[in-house]
């Protein structure tokens, strides 16, 4: 009863997306109040009825409910309730129920608290994103009912991927569409725009908020999924440059570059129109994430499903998504009225440059990603694009973003004067080529690590010289530095937490990458190796019984000069039911790098095949993602961007 | 030209400027790094030259596989041709004689093919798309062997 009852939600929510998505659209071109007044009662009846689909799918999932057929590709009764409950979107129909509901709360966000846009815009929005729902309750119910019974009922299920049975994968997805689907309401905000017809300070204020969210979440999730890859997969690698990874980074880019220039639209009132087609670039991006991943066209881990009916309607709904949006931006854009045009050294310039280059490295990942898919429907010849591209394209252009970061925040608005500015810099030039002797003289590191640990290290400290400057530290009593601190705009500190963060994991990626040391062996019980700095002695391997695998476990102890100071036990599991095999890293982190173990495979002699890694700073990548995040959510405390902010300041003009 | 009119243009050459250098970033990275598929049957009766990056797909040959410490050889074959491997480095768990593999690498002069990476299939049923296609162009394809 429930699943249909689910069911029923679902086309019921279609339904009302129908509605949400036509009338107050139209209500507000034609300016009659009666229709503007659906949009809200609309977003708050789709987020109800989604709720309860994706309640229901839920509860199918948590009782075992196996007469429905997601359930059973996808669970079993002995899984943990744990895996059960995230099982719910570690599939390709789940998933989507997940990226709805999500949208449904955004809309229903616009709809209860936005009460302080003006009600044609409000309409427009909520419209918008009702469309959206639209396609996307469309492609579940007509091509993806999770909600499918099976007529013969087995007595038990398929289980889950063991791959995705793991806590950090079961927050992964979510914050990712959080990121994703939370582009979707500066996308909305944009179409309704770009139909008002007009972008000003006060739209540049909406936006910006929710653009924080969404990338503090898309960080949160690139972060979270990386660091799955690097103790999941066993290969102690945290990025793979994979098409599905890729995905993720470019609406990343594009966010990122939004966060940006909607700065310069709300102080200065200029880059308008680039504004808006970043905000359409950043959810078309985050559209081709989803169905890129979800169509199987690239197939990994997250492909779930292969069915060619799918993929046309996903190649139907992102034309007319994308497509469509971007005919409207180019019949309309030329009518927002143009900003003022601003001086090349200036926080805005440099927050153009900024702009320009974030583009151009999201324009490089989308090119190495997507060029294997185009090339093979043109010519049928394959090819593969794997990290040499990336290395020889994406991080060449990190270097100049990397440099005018460090800078841009001491820019003052309009104009600057660079020769004033470089003796403010004179600790982080230091750090940079502190930092790049060390790495080149002591380490005899590779040329690409001795410039980026150059540059993490003049990151890191221009955003602190930035912020002392600002408290006035060292300069004045402790007490006023720290009064200053607190009186500071948040997002002011924001902006040094989330520079000072990618700083450290970047140190963490150059790093881990340049100075890995990895040794393979196979090694009898008994045997003492060793890696790094340490030595490993391989106590043997005993097999133990889990909840839905058995597991061969080895105990290893690891020394460091002679003294016992850890006992490590690394993994592989069968998983029982897919007869699917999965190796548990087991890691020691020390703050400055981890000791990763990973047990592999027996050989006929009685010997183990084990993988010992040491991985320099990798801890920083993830420290430092969670730096970022933290930034955004710091930022978006800020008095200037709560709600209500905005509606006060327009009172105040009327008067 | 008017102030405004120069600082547009200043704009205009840094947008020109980053478009310019990522094209010939892009260019430059494709001619060295990517990667074009081949089977075992296409290297043997077109063997290109070892500058060019090649991924292989195919089965490990039945009594081919050899490990001498840390280096690794092999044979992949489609059925129909196989190809001589030689690799170094961390063998996935799943390796073993019979079973769908992907290389990255080179082919040397003499017919040899050094691998960089190796990709084997994640689980029992999985086998890697490029080792399908190659059994398929092969025709030695049998779907009930296992595919996804």
């Amino acid at each position: 009863m429930i699943p249909e009852f689910g069911h029923y939600a679902l086309v019921l929510a279609m339904v009302v997306a129908l509605l949400q998505g036509s009338l107050p659209l139209w209500g507000a071109a034609r300016g009659d109040q009666r229709l503007i007044a659906v949009a809200r009662p609309a977003a708050l009846l789709q987020l109800l009825l989604i709720l309860l689909a994706f309640a229901a799918l839920t509860w199918s999932h948590v009782v075992s409910d196996f007469t429905v057929a997601n359930v059973v590709a996808n669970s079993h009764s002995t899984k943990p309730l744990l895996y059960k409950i995230s099982g719910v979107w570690g599939n390709h129909e789940g998933s989507l129920v997940l990226w709805v509901l999500i949208l449904a709360i955004f809309g229903a966000a616009v709809a209860l608290f936005g009460g302080n846009l003006p009600a044609s815009l409000r309409a427009r929005v909520i419209g918008v994103q009702g469309l959206i729902a639209l396609g996307f309750l469309a492609f579940l119910v007509f091509t993806s009912n999770p909600f499918l019974r099976l007529e013969l009922p087995p007595p038990d299920g398929n289980d889950l991927n063991p791959l995705l049975q793991d806590p950090g994968l079961a927050f992964h997805p979510p914050l990712l569409y959080l990121g994703y689907v939370g582009f979707s309401l500066v996308f909305a905000f944009a179409v309704a725009a770009l139909l008002e017809g007009k972008v000003d300070a006060a739209w540049a204020r909406w936006v910006r908020p929710w653009t924080l969210a969404a990338w503090t979440a898309l960080t949160g999730g690139i972060a979270l999924g990386s660091w799955w890859a690097y103790y999941e997969l066993g290969w102690g690698g945290w990025w793979f440059w994979d098409p599905v990874e890729n995905v993720s980074l470019i609406p990343w880019l594009c966010g990122t570059a939004l966060l940006h220039s909607a700065l310069v639209v709300e102080k200065r009132d200029a880059l308008k129109v680039w504004t808006v087609l970043l905000a359409i670039l950043a959810f078309s991006a985050s559209l081709i994430g989803t169905f890129v991943v979800r169509s199987g066209v690239l197939t990994s881990v997250h492909a779930f499903a292969v069915d060619p009916e799918r993929g046309v309607f996903i190649l139907v709904l992102l034309f007319i998504a994308i497509g469509g949006s971007l005919v409207l931006f180019a019949l309309r854009a030329p009518a927002l009225k143009g900003g003022g045009i601003f001086a090349p050294v200036s926080r805005e310039g440099g927050l153009l440059l900024n702009n320009l280059l974030l583009a151009t490295a999201a324009a490089t990942v989308f090119v190495g990603t997507l060029y294997p898919l185009f090339l093979e429907l043109a010519t049928g010849e394959k090819v593969s694009v794997g990290p040499p591209f990336f290395d020889k394209t994406f991080v060449p252009l990190a270097i100049p973003l990397l440099l005018v970061m460090g800078l841009g925040p001491f820019l003052p608005w309009k104009r600057a004067d660079l020769g004033a500015l470089l003796p403010r810099l004179a600790l982080a030039g230091l750090g940079l080529v502190a930092a790049a002797l060390v790495t080149a003289l002591l380490l005899g590191g590779p040329v690409m690590a001795v410039v980026f640990l150059g540059l993490a290290a003049y990151l890191f400290l221009a955003a602190l010289s930035e912020l002392a400057e600002r408290i006035r530290l060292f300069r004045g009593p402790w007490g006023e530095s720290w009064n200053r601190l607190r009186g500071l705009p948040r997002a002011a500190l924001g902006t040094t937490l989330a520079h000072a963060g990618l700083a450290l994991a970047i140190a963490g990626m150059t790093a881990s990458s340049a100075f890995k040391v990895e040794s393979v062996i196979f090694a009898a019980p008994g045997e003492t190796l060793s890696v790094a700095d340490y030595q490993i002695r391989f106590e043997g391997v005993d097999r133990r019984q889990g909840p839905n695998y058995t597991a061969d476990s080895a105990t290893l102890t690891v020394l460091a000069d002679g003294t016992e100071i850890a006992t490590l036990r690394p993994e592989r599991r069968l998983y029982s039911v897919q007869q699917r095999l999965t190796t548990e890293a087991a890691i020691r982190t020390t703050g400055l790098g981890d000791l990763y173990t990973v047990l592999g495979e027996p050989q006929p002699d009685g010997r183990w095949t084990l993988r010992l890694y040491w991985e320099p700073l990798v801890p920083w990548i993830w420290i430092g993602a969670l730096l970022m995040a933290t930034g955004g959510v710091v930022s978006l405390s800020d008095r200037r961007l709560r709600v209500g902010v905005a509606r006060r300041r327009q009172a105040v003009a009327a008067e | 030209m008017t102030r405004k009119g120069r600082r547009r243009l200043v704009f205009m050459l840094a947008a020109l400027f980053c478009m310019a250098g990522a094209t010939a970033l892009i260019l430059v990275a494709f001619q060295d790094s990517l990667a074009y598929f081949q089977s075992p049957s296409d290297l043997v009766k077109a063997p290109p030259g070892p500058e060019r990056a090649i991924r292989m797909g195919g089965l490990v040959a039945e009594g081919s596989v050899v490990r001498a410490g840390e280096s690794l050889s092999f044979a992949v074959t489609d059925l129909a041709n196989s190809v001589p491997v030689t690799y170094e480095g961390a063998v996935p768990d799943l390796f073993r004689e019979g079973q769908g593999v992907v290389v990255e690498g080179h082919l040397l002069a003499g017919g040899t093919f050094r691998a960089d990476t190796l990709l084997a299939k994640h689980d029992e049923r999985y086998m890697p798309k490029e080792a399908v296609d190659a059994l398929k162009a092969a025709g030695e394809w049998r779907p009930e062997g296992g595919s996804q």
